[in-house]
This record gives C-alpha cells, sequence and structure tokens, in this order.
C-alpha cells in the first residue's frame, strides 16, 4: 500500500481480513467451443464486452478454439453471473464454476 | 454484402435476400415467443445452463436472466426486421447500435439454424452442400444449407466493416 508504515504495535482487535468470505471466493466464467460461432465474432465479443486487447482477446478465441473451453473472466460469484448472461446475450456458450 | 459509409453500414438486399433475412428474423421471434419450449435443444443453446452441475442453482439464475436474456434476443431479431426493406429489395443503413444487434441476430439466427442442421465442429458446409443436392436438390436441407451459409457471410462481412 502506497508508501504507508505498518504499526509498530499490532491493534488488539485485529479484523480477519485473510479470511475470504465463502461468497466472495473466486469464481470463473468459462466460454466453450461450438461450431457455429465464428472465430472472428469470438474474438470481437471478447473485446467488447471486458476491453480486452485484440491480442488478449484473440489468445481466448484460439484456446476456446483448440482446448474446447478458456476461462475469460475471474472473480465474485455475482459478477461471472453477470458476464455469463452477458455472454449469452451474444450467443456465446458460457458457464460458470468455482475456480 | 457490408461496407461502411460515412460512418454507417450499408449492404444492398436483392428481394430474395430481403425474403429470407426477414423469414429468419420472425422465426427467432416466433422460437422466443409463442414456441418457446425449454425441451428445444436451440433454446438449450440460446440459453445455455450457466451451472451444468448444479440443476438447482441453474434455475435460479434462471429465473432471474431468462426474462431479460429473452427480451434482449427479440429486440435484436427485431432490429433486423425493421432495417429491412418492406416488399422489395434495397438498401439496407444501420447505425453502430443497430449493426451490433444485426450481428448478435445473425448469430442467434445461424445457431438455431445450426443446431437443426445438426452442424458439428469440423463440418464442411461445401460437403453437407454436394450432398444434399445429390439426395435431392429440392429438398429443404439444401435451402437450410444454404441460407445457414448466406448468413455466415453475411455476419462476417458486417462484423469486419464494424472492425475496420
Amino acid at each position: 500500500m502506497g508508501g504507508m508504515a505498518a504499526p509498530q504495535v499490532a491493534p488488539v482487535e485485529t479484523p480477519d481480513t485473510d479470511e475470504v468470505p465463502v461468497s466472495d471466493r473466486q469464481w470463473v466464467t468459462i466460454v466453450w467451443d461450438d461450431p457455429v460461432n465464428l472465430m472472428t465474432y469470438v474474438t470481437w465479443v471478447f473485446q467488447k464486452l471486458f476491453g480486452y486487447s485484440r491480442e488478449k482477446a484473440e489468445k481466448l478465441m484460439l484456446d476456446v478454439h483448440h482446448k474446447g473451453r478458456a476461462v475469460v473472466s475471474t472473480g465474485a460469484r455475482e459478477r461471472m453471473e453477470h458476464d455469463a448472461s452477458q455472454l449469452h446475450a451474444y450467443g456465446l456458450w458460457a458457464t460458470v464454476d468455482r475456480s | 454484402m457490408f461496407r461502411r459509409q460515412a460512418g454507417r453500414y450499408v449492404a444492398t438486399f436483392a428481394v430474395d435476400e430481403v425474403r429470407v433475412l426477414r423469414k429468419v428474423a420472425s422465426e427467432v421471434v416466433g422460437l422466443l415467443t409463442d414456441g418457446f419450449d425449454h425441451t428445444d435443444p436451440v433454446v438449450g443453446r440460446l440459453f445455455p445452463d450457466v451451472y451444468p452441475d448444479d440443476s438447482a442453482g441453474a434455475a435460479e439464475f434462471r429465473r432471474y436472466t431468462e426474462g431479460d436474456l429473452k427480451t434482449a434476443k427479440i429486440d435484436q431479431a427485431g432490429a433486423i426486421l425493421a432495417a429491412l426493406p418492406d416488399e422489395a429489395g434495397g438498401e439496407v443503413h444501420l447505425d453502430a447500435e443497430a449493426a451490433e444487434a444485426w450481428l448478435r441476430a445473425l448469430n442467434d439466427a445461424r445457431l438455431a439454424m445450426g443446431v437443426r442442421l445438426e452442424i458439428k465442429d469440423g463440418t464442411d458446409l461445401g460437403e453437407e452442400l454436394d450432398d444434399a443436392v445429390a439426395a435431392d436438390p429440392t429438398s429443404s436441407r439444401v435451402f437450410q444449407l444454404s441460407v445457414y451459409a448466406y448468413l455466415g457471410y453475411l455476419q462476417e462481412s458486417l462484423l469486419n466493416a464494424l472492425i475496420d
């Protein structure tokens, strides 16, 4: 954290910030390969929805194409559900899972 | 096919193309309204289970999101119907928003047709079409495969115009 000195003495009651609540644990959005979506379209959707560079979007698209699936975003469960729903609007086959 | 012209996306369609696009977009709307059926594999593909191994979680997600997703898909198919000339060929002019709606709608239509035509990874459309013509040149499969290929070209041309 920028420039802040660590306290010399820890407070008696330290909130246990290392313990991430179950609901905030990392989840992932996965896009699966399908035989219909055009490769250029899938790349464009990744750029459009996630703001990824063309290079990153293309790499993800190729992972989907060659490996059958790729993790396209990571974060809280609700966020991943939102991403999956957006991807469905674009016709991509997206699912959500624990990371 | 689409080209960019003064900040808009323009294509000229023959009357047959207008008819096909109108039919295809109307069929998508039909599928999402009166014909909506969760057991239809096309609906399964357009509205995938977000949790394939958790049917309760998937159903809950569906309950919260399906209405909006359905509306979005009906609207994007509607964007095709709204921009097409009525009963003749002619030019279609799309702004950026309409162009994106067309892209998504063309994709939905291709997904629906891809399920019905059993398009698989590695399916060679040219070969499929040759086989279908050899079996029966007047069959609906020949027509459907041609339309599917046409929609792919159209989608790609619009995408290229958008990216340029």
